[in-house]
């Protein structure tokens, strides 16, 4: 996208060239405010009772239509807006050809209504309608989605707000929804089957011989290191910019959906990350932003300049522009292959500058479970030394010092030290689908996200995030559940433990009521956002009885996260909201029992 | 069909007390949903047939029937007056049996929920993929007599199962076809990178044919090295091997250069197939190809082929070259 100028963006640079707008010329031409934005908010519903049809559409992003799935005509679907105490009928019309679902993501309901067929309910049959009905006992920025197929990816997707029934403690004067996402005019099983026959398709970055001439990247012995290993350390997003248009609200960068603002207003914007397969990094250029809500959890505010969303999250942030201009809200992908762009304006025909796309990162031997210098050292040490261990040199050279960047040279003493050591994960099936187990993963959590440690400001990082109010549940684990998120990035077989969903695992068993720590642990090198339906958990992040509550987690590459839930009777989805990475299998049942009712 | 639920909401509202308790800020008006009969909790019963696509499967292994065990409260001894919720150490408590029985079965008609259960299974990690490379098919220059090669593949299957047909061949386009073979193979994944594959290879060329039983590894060793050795039983007994190594390394985002080389061997004279036992001939080349596109890249190279030892004496004795250089430009697809 981002490659080709077509004639009408030539067309309409030289347009703006002659009407004297201030506009550096080495801005791709989507990145170039040429034209009044789109400030028409989503659509909202609400009600006890609530209509949704979902069918096909075709969408038109950048100018360009596309096909889609969508609700009630629109992509993304509809905002649902509901409020705390009250019950919910939501009527879901299928006049698709083919099975449909709604997942209620992060909302705190009865399993049968979770709407995940095979787990919770058999599917919304084509040409028929089905009934959701739950209370809702919680408030916050939350989403719905298609559970079945493909269809996520196709635009079936829509915001949730759950006004609070009590005062809300985050004061506003207005409020924007930001559901960003990625669109693709690749069907999805395309998507799907090119990953499978050539994993790294979508990379349009990856190092290049011109690249190590030019000194960029890697030098020649990391990149014979990694050579050596079969991995790739430019593999930071499995679908890009080369297929994606990243959007907000449904609308492209070109498009340039607004957000309306008087000066000096309270603005609280809620940042909804429906991408398939994109992680995204937030910013708003000249604003602070002030995290007050994650997941729907309102927590102490915290100030960043930045902070990373990725697949299921959700994050409301207050921003206060006192100025009469424009700023643009930039999320940019992770791989920096693309980004999505919205405005905040006090008037549709305002602009702000897009900074251009930074420089992809480079994953390093930390990102591998493997940066030996983290021995010993505390979990937030590496946070306080930003860039440190990015792209240079150190990391490799200390595994190299221990001898064991490939398994055979692991014996001395270091026998942990191997990239793939049964010893070091005894519950994981090591199939043809599990490339490396880490040996060494640590606590990320206090560490900005893949591509963040370096970029000079401010990161959220998930131990920033302190709970407002006291955890509902303070008992401590009765025991630990640990799960390997384990995959082979050259075969994209993605699995639990070694353990595809479709290997007919058995369920994850929990009991009702229990308090059992979670502890996941990625033996990749891709980021994986964890979700449980059905669930809020305490993040083990060492905020105690404040601990942030969440119902997806982002485990880094090489990192771990360990968290606390309490067991609600059902049959539960548990999988990474990475959508081909679920769809290859990275996903479980959590059994909780017994049920009232049914196990008597 | 129209489904119309006004479904239990008993669940929710019967959690343990003390987790209702801990909750108690949040209200839960509504929840007590009166009229909810449950009946009893049914054993473990056979799964409904599914249907035939996908695939029939193992449904989700659930345990046998067991009592579920009560809370366990031995962690609550991990409390402490400073920490609490995850600053605690977690216990060592037992996990709980897996219960037998699909829970949702209670709501909803429990043959669809099957059919859903397997469709769920075989979209999540159960998925059959295919690809089709042309990895050679090229024109190749020779110092008089100019030829042709192709060497190509498909793939069939899931990520640990695959059906593998291959073929390759070359001839000059005065003569006839000097060799063509396909092979039919059951690969199987043995580990990340490597590949077992079994089948058959039947030539077609040179005559007399041969069949032969074929035993190969394919996969990538190190340094991104593509690697294919395989060994071939014929219907007459005799063996004979190949090794095919290649690399790919990319020089812009769109030009890449592939060295390649393969050899063939033989451990018997096979005088009518004019192989000499021994190496029987190596083959070298270096391609530089364009993507157009991932899937479609034109290429110019050049490529050394030899034959060694007794095979090119049988070549000599027919009159054939024994190898030497060519250009070469073809094209590599795939999809």
């Amino acid at each position: 996208m981002n490659t080709t100028i077509g004639r009408r963006e030539l067309l309409r640079s030289a347009a703006l060239a002659g009407s004297g707008m201030a506009l550096s010329a080495w801005l791709p031409a989507w990145a170039q405010t040429n034209s009044r934005g789109i400030a028409a908010p989503l659509p909202e519903l609400s009600g006890e009772d609530i209509t949704l049809r979902i069918a096909h559409q075709t969408m038109i992003i950048d100018g360009r239509e596309s096909h889609a799935i969508g609700i009630n005509g629109t992509v993304p679907a509809p905002l649902l807006r509901l409020k705390e105490g009250q019950i919910v009928r939501i009527h879901v019309e299928n006049d698709l050809d083919e099975e449909t679902s709604v997942h209620w993501h992060g909302l705190i309901l009865p399993f049968q209504m979770d709407g995940v067929p095979g787990v919770s309910f058999p599917g919304i049959k084509a040409r028929s309608t089905f009934t959701y009905e739950f209370p809702l006992i919680q408030s916050g920025t939350y989403w719905y989605h298609s559970h079945s197929g493909f269809q996520e990816q196709l635009g079936h997707y829509g915001p949730i707000i759950i006004d609070p029934k009590e005062a809300d403690p985050v004061g506003f004067d207005r409020e924007h929804v930001l559901v960003l996402s990625d669109h693709s005019q690749m069907h999805p099983h395309a998507m799907f089957a090119k990953l499978k026959q050539q994993a790294g398709y979508f990379n349009r970055q990856p190092q290049t011989l011109a690249g190590l001439l030019k000194g960029e990247d890697q030098s020649l012995k990391e990149r014979l290191a990694w050579g050596r290993m079969r991995m790739d350390p430019t593999d930071i997003s499995d679908v890009t910019g080369a297929a994606y248009t990243y959007l907000v609200n449904g609308h492209g960068p070109q498009d340039n959906w607004i957000a309306l603002f008087r000066p000096g207003e309270r603005v609280r914007l809620r940042f909804i990350a429906a991408g398939s397969m994109t992680i995204f990094n937030v910013r708003i250029p000249g604003l602070k932003l002030s995290v007050v809500q994650a997941d729907g959890q309102n927590v102490r505010p915290v100030e960043v300049d930045e902070l990373q969303i990725t697949p299921g999250e959700t994050y409301d942030v207050m921003v206060t522009p006192a100025d009469d201009r424009a700023y643009t809200i930039v999320a940019e992908a992770v791989d920096r292959s693309g980004l999505a762009r919205a405005t905040l304006a006090p008037r549709e025909d305002m602009a702000a500058e897009v900074p251009p796309l930074r420089r992809r990162p480079v994953a390093t031997m930390r990102d591998m479970g493997m940066d030996m210098s983290a021995m010993g050292a505390g979990t937030t040490s590496s946070a306080a030394m930003p860039g440190m261990d990015h792209g240079g040199m150190p990391d490799i050279e200390h595994v190299a010092v221990g001898g064991q960047p490939a398994p055979r040279e692991s014996e001395a003493g270091m026998a942990s030290m191997k990239m793939r050591d049964p010893a070091n994960a005894p519950g994981v099936t090591l199939g043809p689908g599990v490339q490396t187990i880490a040996p060494m993963p640590i606590d990320r959590t206090g560490e900005p996200g893949t591509g963040l440690a370096d970029v000079g400001h401010k990161v959220l990082v998930y131990r920033d995030l302190v709970a407002l109010e006291p955890n509902p549940d303070v008992r401590g684990a009765a025991r630990e559940i640990e799960v390997h998120l384990t995959g082979n990035m050259e075969r994209y077989m993605w699995s639990f433990d070694g353990k595809t969903l479709s290997e007919a695992e058995t369920p994850i068993p929990v009991r009702a009521g229990e308090r059992v720590r979670v502890t996941l642990i990625n033996d990749t090198m891709m980021n994986h956002p964890i979700h449980l339906h059905g669930h809020l958990f305490e993040m083990a992040t060492g905020h105690g009885d404040h601990s942030p509550r969440k119902h997806t987690v982002n485990v880094a590459p090489g990192g771990k996260v360990s968290w606390d839930v309490t067991g609600i009777p059902g049959e539960w989805a548990f999988h990474c909201h990475m959508f081909f990475h679920m769809h290859a299998g990275m996903m479980r049942i959590v059994q909780v029992r017994p049920i009232p009712g049914i196990d008597a | 069909m129209k489904i119309r639920t006004t479904l239990g909401l008993a669940p929710l509202a019967l959690m343990v007390p003390s987790l209702a308790a801990a909750q108690s800020h949040q209200h839960i008006p509504g929840m007590q949903m009166p009229g909810m009969t449950m009946p009893a909790a049914k054993p473990a019963k056979p799964r409904a047939k599914p249907k035939p696509h996908p695939a029939p499967r193992p449904a989700i292994r659930r345990g046998t029937a067991q009592p579920a065990a009560g809370h366990d409260m031995a962690a609550m001894s991990n409390m402490s007056a400073s920490k609490s919720g995850p600053d605690l150490p977690p216990g060592a408590a037992a996990p709980p049996q897996v219960q037998p029985g699909r829970p949702a079965d209670r709501y909803y008609d429990p043959a669809a929920m099957a059919r859903a259960e397997s469709a769920l299974l075989g979209s999540h990690g159960g998925m059959v993929f295919h690809r089709l490379l042309i990895d050679l098919a090229e024109y190749q220059v020779r110092d008089g007599r100019d030829g042709y090669r192709w060497d190509g593949e498909l793939w069939v299957g899931g990520d640990t199962n695959r059906l593998v047909l291959k073929s390759q061949g070359e001839g000059s386009f005065k003569g006839r076809v000097e060799s063509a073979e396909v092979q039919a193979l059951y690969a199987h994944a043995l580990d990340p990178y490597w590949n077992l594959q079994l089948g058959i290879r039947q030539d077609f060329e040179p005559k007399p044919t041969r069949t032969y039983a074929v035993l190969g590894i394919e996969g990538l060793a190190p340094y991104w090295v593509g690697l294919d050795g395989a060994l071939f039983l014929s219907d007459k007994g005799d063996v004979l091997g190949r090794v095919t190594l290649s690399y790919d390394q990319r020089i812009t985002q769109k030009l890449i250069i592939q060295p390649r080389g393969e050899l063939n061997f033989s451990l018997q004279d096979m005088p009518r197939q004019r192989i000499g036992s021994g190496v029987s001939d190596l083959e070298l080349g270096l391609r530089l190809r364009y993507e157009i596109k991932r899937e479609l890249a034109p290429y110019v190279g050049i490529s050394w082929e030899r034959r060694l030892g007794e095979t090119a004496d049988f070549a000599r004795a027919q009159g054939e070259s024994t190898g030497g250089f060519s250009l070469v430009a073809g094209v590599r697809t795939w999809f």
